[in-house]
């Protein structure tokens, strides 16, 4: 029982921390201006033709795949593996399970080896190529080891040793009701919750804000259209009246 | 000056291994006090100034989207690690791109972020001292702003944004670099780079009327502060006396004659070129553009046409509305800037100009698409229009044209290596290795398809290659401008040059046109 409410309110606070911070990195994003016209040209010149390179990018990564074809492979297959995987564990959240969760859970199953394969590659590359070594911080190590460390857990959750799946159900719709149930305590299951709760805290603090940043940044969504439309930031409509202002007076 | 020795080309482009603190002696000259103070920042580094360069940084991150969603979105997954001349030429780590950003990430991360505050060692972060101060000022002066790691970072994070900003930070406490500060002077109170006042101007403009009424037999007029002209000509200061550009310069005259529309340089806006974007310097940025307003309104112009330069290209597309605009007063019909390439392509797919591609037989070309023109701006109704507007310029001027790679072209282009306000003889070494891609590229074509030019429409990839063509064994004369190409072409009506075709070779092309 100790357990249950030690990972509720880890859980309370891991969402809380990633739910408020995220937003207010979002919120940051959004409020600072983007002054001058930007985009990495050719660039499309409707908004039509961002949503469709933003969607390129983020779905394909287009942009990696046309610079590196290893870091493509390791990292397209990991985030589609999480992706995938993380949709198959919405039946830990919904009761009934929505239909289309239930058609993906042999895909997520699989999927996770497809996740920790892409994610040894990556952490190869940042260890043998000489350029990707010197790049490197401890963090960027320690944040492909606690995705791993994720992954790994999971799986042998799924294809080793089996935990009571049926009481993590209940712990986790417990904690949407603030009703707390027993969870499952094996240790494999408290080791992947523990990192999936470390992975949420540090989201807002680390570079996984990457995620908001892509769909934030000047060079990939802008308009090109500056000749046809006038793009004026706030703070640069100021200093243009107060130095108008100053050549009146 | 150090002694350096010039890579070796190789038959491809070779991904060096990392070598450190390799370039880290190369700086350019620090800025004087009366530069400095023009531009509205203190004279020499000041006391506080590492709580300046904080309170500025800060600043920055509240103005600029592209600083903090860069500074924040690198996961350090190295696509860009290879992507950059200046680490192919030098193998510097510092030159990867995403190292570079670091250096100012780092500082970032410690100043602005929970993690970097509390745990600095883990993520990288540091303190802002000296030393890190003094990796700045060489490392981001090895940057030129060309945007090719932009172009393959997974969120397009442009190392240029952070240079720009690194730039405006330490001119910000009093460390400004000479050569961009005082040309920004020069531009601001005399009206060029160059420094040429309006009389200088004048004479080399009657000597260029003089020379191609001699060559061709027609007055072509290359006017001057001519009030009521149609075209206001804003073109980079080098046109007016540098070699290749000038030719360039005779090219825009004779193909405006034809057009029959009246046109006139400025002596106040006598530089299309804005060092002020390669401060980061919004401000000094807007009051270089302001003054191509001021000229256009003074001189009541219908419309504005900038010559053949990169990064100028780049703040007169992209930025020039937002800084000096609306250009209400001007004719709504053209787009405000036109590029000179826009305007002669329209002329010729209407059939307006006469060329003959004989008078450039004696080259093989290639085109350099400059880093600016093609990763940060747009000729034409379409995107892409950068990269097919002057090709089919060339290719209606020449006959033997060959692209170079296609990974070293179109927006994968490689920069010259002098962009950016690096085009300065203290950076000489940086200079010749950061032009090892083009250069390897090049030896491609000339080895494959005998390519004895290459063509550019930006003034600074002119006078860099002049000077580092030779240090690869090429002659300085091989790059050449876009418009010398139309203005050997062009066959002006009522030319000695008319006169010769259709007089002694009428027969031979009345058969011509009869089998087409």
């Amino acid at each position: 029982m100790s357990f249950s409410v030690i990972y509720a309110l880890l859980f309370y606070f891991a969402t809380g921390l990633l739910v408020i911070g995220l937003g207010r990195k979002i919120v940051q994003y959004a409020k600072t201006p983007a002054p001058l016209k930007i985009p990495t040209t050719p660039a499309p010149t409707t908004k039509a033709g961002v949503v469709l390179r933003m969607a390129k990018e983020v779905v394909f990564f287009y942009s990696l795949f046309r610079s590196n074809k290893w870091i493509w492979v390791f990292g397209w297959m990991f985030h589609m593996a999480l992706f995938l995987v993380l949709a198959r564990h919405l039946r830990y959240f919904t009761e009934p399970v929505w239909w289309w969760v239930d058609l993906i859970q042999p895909f997520g199953k699989y999927a996770a080896l497809a996740m920790i394969a892409g994610l040894l590659g990556l952490w190869a590359r940042r260890i043998v190529v000489d350029r990707v070594r010197y790049i490197s911080a401890p963090s960027d190590h320690l944040m492909l080891a606690l995705l791993l460390g994720i992954g790994i857990s999971g799986t042998l959750m799924s294809f080793v040793t089996h935990t009571d799946i049926v009481a993590v159900k209940a712990f986790f719709l417990g904690l949407m009701r603030f009703d707390i149930q027993p969870l499952p305590s094996d240790p494999i299951l408290l080791i992947h919750l523990g990192l999936v709760a470390v992975l949420m805290i540090v989201f807002p603090f680390s570079k996984l804000l990457h995620v908001p940043g892509v769909f934030f940044s000047p060079t990939r969504n802008q308009v090109d259209n500056p000749r046809e439309q006038r793009h004026l930031a706030p703070w640069a409509a100021e200093l243009e009246a107060g130095s108008q202002q100053n050549t009146n007076s | 000056m150090a002694d350096f020795e010039t890579p070796k080309l190789k038959d491809y482009i070779e991904i060096p291994k990392v070598q450190e603190g390799v370039m880290a002696h190369s700086r350019p000259f620090e800025s004087k006090e009366q530069f400095q103070v023009a531009l509205g920042y203190p004279g020499e580094l000041v006391d506080n100034w590492e709580e300046k360069a904080i309170e500025k940084m800060g600043d920055l991150l509240g103005k600029y989207r592209s600083f903090r969603v860069f500074l924040d979105s690198c996961v350090k997954c190295g696509a860009c690690t290879d992507k950059c001349h200046y680490y192919l030429g030098t193998s510097d780590a510092k030159n990867m791109p995403v190292a570079r950003q670091d250096l100012l990430r780092k500082v970032y991360r410690r100043y602005f972020t929970f993690a970097g505050k509390y745990f600095p060692k883990l993520v990288g972060a540091v303190d802002l001292t000296k030393e890190v101060l003094d990796e700045w000022y060489s490392y981001f002066h090895q940057c030129s702003q060309c945007r090719r790691c932009s172009v393959f970072c997974p969120y397009g994070i442009d190392t240029a944004e952070i240079s720009m900003a690194a730039r405006e930070i330490m001119d910000s406490v009093g460390l400004g670099q000479k050569y961009c500060n005082e040309i920004i002077m020069k531009a601001q109170t005399i009206g060029n780079n160059l420094g040429l006042p309006e009389p200088a101007l004048a004479d080399t403009l009657a000597d260029l009327e003089e020379e191609v009424e001699d060559d061709t037999g027609v007055p072509v007029k290359y006017p001057l502060d001519q009030k009521g002209a149609e075209i206001l000509m804003v073109t980079p200061s080098a046109d007016f006396f540098a070699e290749p550009h000038i030719d360039g310069l005779i090219g825009y005259g004779k193909v405006f004659h034809e057009a029959g529309v009246s046109w006139t340089l400025s002596s106040k806006a006598s530089e299309a070129a804005n060092f002020g974007m390669f401060i980061g310097s919004y401000e000094n940025m807007r009051k270089l553009a302001l003054r191509i307003r001021e000229a256009a309104l003074e001189l009541g112009v219908k419309r504005i046409v900038f010559g053949e330069c990169g990064h100028a290209w780049r703040v007169a597309y992209s930025f020039l509305n937002t800084l000096a605009g609306p250009f209400d007063f001007l004719d709504p019909r053209y787009p405000v800037p036109q590029h000179i390439c826009e305007f002669t392509w329209e002329l010729i797919k209407e059939g307006k100009l006469r060329l003959n591609k004989e008078e450039n037989d004696h080259m093989r070309l290639t085109f350099h698409d400059s880093c600016n023109v093609a990763r940060a701006s747009r000729m034409g109704d379409k995107p892409g229009g950068q990269f097919e507007i002057p090709r089919n310029i060339i290719k209606a001027t020449c006959n033997h044209y060959f692209d170079m790679p296609i990974d070293t072209i179109h927006d994968a282009t490689y920069c010259c290596g002098g962009g950016g306000g690096l085009l300065t003889d203290d950076l000489i070494e940086l200079r010749v290795k950061g032009a090892l891609p083009r250069m390897t590229a090049l030896k491609q074509v000339v080895d494959e398809h005998g390519v004895t030019n290459m063509a550019a429409i930006c003034a600074i990839c002119k006078s860099q290659f002049t000077k580092v063509l030779p240090y690869y064994d090429f002659g300085m004369d091989m790059i050449v401008s876009v418009h010398q190409l139309v203005s050997n072409a062009i066959v002006l009506k009522g030319s000695i040059q008319e006169k010769e075709l259709d007089g002694v070779e009428d027969e031979e092309e009345t058969a011509a046109e009869a089998t087409e």
